[in-house]
C-alpha cells in the first residue's frame, strides 16, 4: 500500500522546478502583484488627473500606454487598476476557498442528511454560469468593492464545496482516521488537523485556476459597469472605456487587456504546473 | 493466574450483545459473551473473518458506526467506567488515555502527512494538555520505548519513511502515548514479514509486563495464540464456542469448531495434509437456530436446534465449552 501522494512528496518541489511553465508563470504573477503595490511609487501620472491638450495621445515618451478621452495617463491607470483587479480576485477566491473548504469537508466527513443537502445546494448554485450568477448578485447588491468581493467569493464557494467533499470522502475511509478515533480525537481535530492537510494540494491547485477566474469575472463585471464606479481606474473599466474610440485610439483598451492576459496566462501556468508536481501520476 | 476478582479487572465484559441493522430487522452479530482481562494478561479471540472479533473490539472501543450497528444488552466496563452507559463525549476521553488500539495495518494506519514525532504526541496534547515542545520530548521516549532506532532524528521524519515493522512499533507508541490500562490489538501482526511479527510481539510482550497491561489480542493465528496469549477465547458466529487457558486449549481442544481450527493449522512434524473446514461462516440472515456452528458440523444432531450453554471440560472450571455432545455427565 504505497499509493498516498505523500509517498511522492520528496521529489514535488524538484519536479515543479524542472517544469518551466510554472517557473515562467510564477515569475509573470510576481511581477504583476509587484507592479500593483508598488503603483504610487512605479506610475508616472496621477491615474485620475485630466488634461485636455493631450486627449488621446498615441503612445510616445511621456505616455508610454498613450492618454484616454479625458487625457488621462493609460500606463498609469492600468498599474493602478491592477491593485483593484487582483485584490478582488485575490481576497474573494481566499473567503471562496476557506468557506467552500470548510463546509465541503464537514459535509463529506459526516455524510448524511447534512451532505445531501449541500450537494443539492452546490448543484443548484453550478447550474448557474459564474458569470451570470456574479452579475445577478452585483445587481442586487449594489456595485461596490465589498459588494463584489461577495459575489465572486460565492461564484467560487461550490466548486471548493465540491472539491472538498469528494477527496474527504476517500480520505474518511482510510485507516489512519480510524486510528484517530481510537485515540480520542474530536471529529473537528480529526478533520481539520488529519483530513484537511492531506487534500490541501488539490485545493491549492484549483485555487491558483480559481483566482484567474474571478480576475476576468471582475474584468467582464467593470466591463459592462458593474464593477467599483469611476473615475477608480479597473482594468475591465479601462477596456470599456477604450471602446468607445477602439478604431482610433486602439492603445486604450490594447493595454489593460494585455494586462489581464498575463495575469491569465501566468496563474493558468501556476495551476497546471502545481497539478503536475502533486500528481503522483506524472512522476517521470 | 491471578485471584483478582473479574468485577476489578482493567477490562470487564458482561452478556454483550451487537446487533447489525439489515434492511429493516436487526440481527446479533456477537451473543451475549461475557470476559475479563487482567493486568498482565493477554485474552486471545480467536476465530475466523466474520466470526465477530473485531465487532466485539469495536463494541468495546464504543466506535460502532451509529446508524447500522448497536450494543443491543450487556455491560463493558474499562478501568471502571460503564463505556455503554457512558456518554460519547466520556467515551471520546477514555479513548487513547485508558484504553488503546492498534490495527492490522500498520502502513495505513499513519497520517501520510505529518511527521511521527507530532502524531506519536498528539494523544498527550489531546488528552494531558502537553505543548507542543513536552509532547514532542515524551514522543522521543515512546519512540525508544518501542525500540525505533535513532529516535531522536526520526521525529520529523514521516511515515512514508519507515518500514511495516517500523511502522507498526510506531502505532503501539501512539496507542500507549498515555499510558493506558487497556490495550486491544486486532491481528497486529498479520501484515508484518515472519520475523518481524517475531519482534513486534516479543515488544508487546515486554511492554505489557512493564506497564501491566491487560491486553486483548485478536487474531486467527494460532501460532499467535500459543506463544503469547494466557487464556484463549474461540468465537463461532458470534457466540463464544470455547474459552479456556492456553495450555488446556492446545493440550484438550473440545469444541468440534476449535478441533477443526487445529486440524487446519500448518505443522512442522508429520506429514497430514491441512484439514480444510468445509463451507463458510452463514451470513447474518441465513444463521441457524440454536448452535451457529451445526451448517459445518461433523458431529452435529437433532440437539443442536438449541443453544447449548457453556459446560466445563475435564472438571477444570477454567475451561467451558459449548456443544451438547461435549456435556460431561
Amino acid at each position: 500500500m504505497s499509493t498516498s501522494a505523500a509517498e511522492f512528496r520528496p521529489s514535488v518541489l524538484k519536479r515543479a522546478l524542472r517544469s518551466g511553465g510554472l517557473l515562467f508563470g510564477i515569475a509573470l504573477v510576481v511581477v504583476m502583484i509587484v507592479a500593483a503595490i508598488a503603483a504610487p511609487w512605479l506610475a508616472p501620472h496621477d491615474p485620475n488627473a485630466q488634461d485636455v491638450l493631450l486627449v488621446l495621445t498615441p503612445p510616445d515618451a511621456a505616455h508610454l500606454f498613450g492618454t484616454d478621452a479625458f487625457g488621462r495617463d493609460v500606463l498609469s491607470r492600468v498599474l493602478w487598476g491592477a491593485r483593484i483587479s487582483l485584490y478582488v480576485g485575490f481576497v474573494s477566491t481566499l473567503a471562496g476557498v476557506i468557506i467552500g473548504t470548510a463546509i465541503g469537508v464537514v459535509a463529506g466527513y459526516y455524510g448524511g442528511i447534512v451532505d445531501r443537502l449541500v450537494v443539492a445546494a452546490t448543484d443548484v448554485l453550478l447550474s448557474f454560469p459564474q458569470l451570470i450568477m456574479g452579475l445577478l448578485l452585483v445587481a442586487v447588491l449594489g456595485a461596490s468593492l465589498g459588494n463584489l468581493i461577495i459575489a465572486i467569493a460565492v461564484t467560487a464557494i461550490p466548486a471548493f464545496v465540491r472539491l472538498a467533499r469528494g477527496s474527504t470522502l476517500t480520505m474518511r475511509e482510510r485507516d489512519f482516521v480510524d486510528a484517530c478515533r481510537t485515540l480520542g480525537f474530536s471529529d473537528l481535530r480529526i478533520m481539520f488537523l488529519h483530513v484537511l492537510p492531506n487534500i490541501l494540494d488539490e485545493i491549492v491547485v484549483m485555487a491558483s485556476l480559481w483566482l484567474a477566474s474571478a480576475i476576468r469575472t471582475e474584468a467582464t463585471l467593470a466591463f459592462i459597469g458593474l464593477s467599483v464606479p469611476p473615475p477608480t481606474a479597473t482594468w475591465g473599466g479601462i477596456v470599456r472605456e477604450g471602446f468607445d474610440n477602439l478604431l482610433d485610439a486602439p492603445w486604450m483598451s490594447i493595454f489593460p487587456s494585455l494586462a489581464i492576459l498575463a495575469v491569465m496566462i501566468g496563474l493558468n501556468l501556476v495551476g497546471d504546473g502545481l497539478r503536475d508536481a502533486t500528481d503522483p501520476k506524472g512522476a517521470p | 493466574m491471578s485471584t483478582e476478582p473479574a468485577a476489578t479487572a482493567p477490562l470487564s465484559v458482561e452478556g454483550l450483545t451487537t446487533s447489525i441493522l439489515v434492511g429493516t430487522t436487526w440481527y446479533d452479530a456477537v451473543r451475549d459473551i461475557s470476559f475479563h482481562v487482567r493486568p498482565k494478561e493477554t485474552l486471545a479471540l480467536v476465530g475466523e473473518s466474520g466470526c465477530g472479533k473485531s465487532l466485539t473490539a469495536l463494541s468495546v472501543m464504543g466506535l460502532l458506526p451509529p446508524a447500522a450497528v448497536r450494543v443491543t444488552s450487556g455491560r463493558i466496563v474499562v478501568d471502571g467506567v460503564d463505556m455503554t452507559a457512558a456518554d460519547e463525549p466520556t467515551r471520546e476521553a477514555m479513548r487513547g488515555d485508558r484504553i488503546g488500539m492498534i490495527f492490522q495495518e500498520p502502513m495505513t494506519s499513519l497520517n501520510p502527512v505529518l511527521p511521527i514525532g507530532f502524531q506519536v504526541g498528539e494523544a498527550l496534547m489531546r488528552h494531558r494538555g502537553f505543548t507542543r515542545r513536552q509532547a514532542r520530548e515524551r514522543a522521543r521516549e515512546l519512540l525508544e520505548l518501542v525500540r525505533v532506532p535513532a529516535a531522536a532524528e526520526r521525529l520529523d521524519a514521516y511515515p512514508h519513511q519507515f518500514s511495516g515493522g517500523m511502522r507498526q512499533r510506531v502505532m503501539i507508541a501512539l496507542a500507549l502515548a498515555c499510558g493506558p490500562r487497556v490495550l486491544i490489538a486486532d491481528e497486529p501482526t498479520t501484515a508484518l514479514d515472519v520475523t518481524i511479527q517475531a519482534q513486534v510481539l516479543a515488544l508487546m510482550a515486554d511492554l505489557q509486563e512493564k506497564e501491566g497491561l491487560a491486553l486483548l489480542l485478536i487474531t486467527h493465528n494460532l501460532g499467535v495464540v500459543a506463544s503469547v496469549a494466557d487464556r484463549v477465547m474461540v468465537m463461532y458466529g458470534g457466540d463464544v464456542v470455547e474459552s479456556g487457558p492456553v495450555h488446556a486449549f492446545f493440550a484438550r481442544p473440545t469444541h468440534p469448531y476449535s478441533e477443526a481450527l487445529l486440524a487446519a493449522m500448518p505443522r512442522i512434524e508429520g506429514d497430514l495434509p491441512l484439514q480444510p473446514i468445509p463451507g463458510q461462516v452463514p451470513s447474518l440472515t441465513e444463521m441457524p437456530v440454536g448452535c451457529r456452528f451445526q451448517t459445518r458440523c461433523p458431529i452435529r444432531d437433532e440437539r443442536c436446534a438449541v443453544l447449548p450453554p457453556m459446560t466445563t471440560v475435564a472438571g477444570d472450571p477454567d475451561h467451558r465449552v459449548r456443544c451438547w455432545a461435549r456435556v460431561e455427565a
